[in-house]
């Protein structure tokens, strides 16, 4: 049977337009089960008013976005965390 | 059982006036969902509304499917922008489900197996507007399309017609459903295209 979801590729283009790091290539942690690894592993259901993003362990949601005319609307509660990859940088405590 | 017809006023509106602001038509039934789609047996499904008070009502499937029930041909209106007109189901009314419902909230909370919500006001299911539908178009209402059972609120926006309707939770305050707090209007009426929270 065909499956009803994307995989998180699908977050990597309407993502784009809120954050300059490509989030697809982030590791997320779900708030229901724990479970953590990356974004374009999630199921993403688009069949529907906006993005869902759901854990491929417990298919709790991780992630919803809706995207109106003039906002978007990004729901992260079913993540504890997004690591988000980024050049090397400094961290909050001060220089490295 | 009463059988009778909405969407149809004697003479056959044109279709142009049935079709809200910013819609197009739909000929199809397309399928929408924001995630796996749950089968529940029949033998364990239930329907429950859970008052303000801590009160429980509940109805087996054979309960449910035994109470007189409705076919409302009606005009449908999903917030992706597709109408469909003159959709016919059978159903239980929500007057026959609150007959021996005490209660003075003035809020629903709609929730479905899987986790959906979605609220409206109580109101808005009474009085002929809103039934628990399990057939649709003279079959049995499949799981892609909500099945066994879905509630169905035509007048405001589809998503407010949940899927696989588990029970209605009663409440003395409003609390918004699962698009309700992301973006969606909280109420999402169509003829005056309330889309979004700001609508
Ligand atoms: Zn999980």
């Amino acid at each position: 049977m065909q499956a009803d979801y994307l995989d998180g590729n699908a977050l990597a283009g309407p993502l784009a337009e809120i954050f300059a790091a490509d989030v697809s290539a982030a590791v997320s942690r779900c708030a229901a089960c724990g479970q953590t690894g990356p974004v374009a592993s999630l199921r993403v259901y688009d069949r529907a008013p906006g993005l869902v993003a759901r854990c491929p362990g417990c298919e709790e949601v991780v992630l919803r976005l809706v995207r109106s005319p003039d906002s978007a609307w990004l729901d992260l509660r079913g993540a504890v965390t997004l690591r988000i990859p980024l050049r090397d940088g400094t961290g909050p405590g001060g220089q490295r | 059982m009463t059988t009778f017809t909405r969407g149809f006023h004697g003479r056959r509106r044109g279709e142009d006036d049935r079709l809200p602001p910013g819609q197009y038509l739909a000929e199809d039934f397309p399928v929408l969902s924001a995630g796996p789609t749950p089968h529940v047996p029949l033998d364990r499904w239930e329907f429950t509304i859970d008052t303000e008070a801590g009160q429980t009502h509940r109805w087996t499937w054979q309960e449910l499917t035994a109470l007189p029930y409705e076919e409302p041909v009606v005009d449908i209106h999903c917030v992706t922008s597709w109408s469909k007109l003159g959709t016919t189901w059978r159903g239980v009314s929500l007057d026959v489900l609150f007959e021996d419902v005490e209660s003075t909230a003035d809020y629903a909370l709609v929730y479905s197996y899987g986790g959906y919500t979605t609220n409206l006001p109580l109101d808005d299911l009474m009085d002929g507007k809103a039934w628990i539908a399990y057939r649709y178009d003279g079959e049995d209402l499949t799981p892609s399309h909500g099945g066994p059972a879905r509630l169905l609120v035509p007048h405001l926006y589809f998503w407010k017609s949940a899927k696989w309707v588990h029970g209605i939770r009663l409440l003395t305050e409003d609390w918004p459903g699962f698009w309700e707090t992301a973006g969606y209007h909280n109420y999402g009426d169509p003829w005056r295209e309330q889309r979004y929270a700001d609508d």
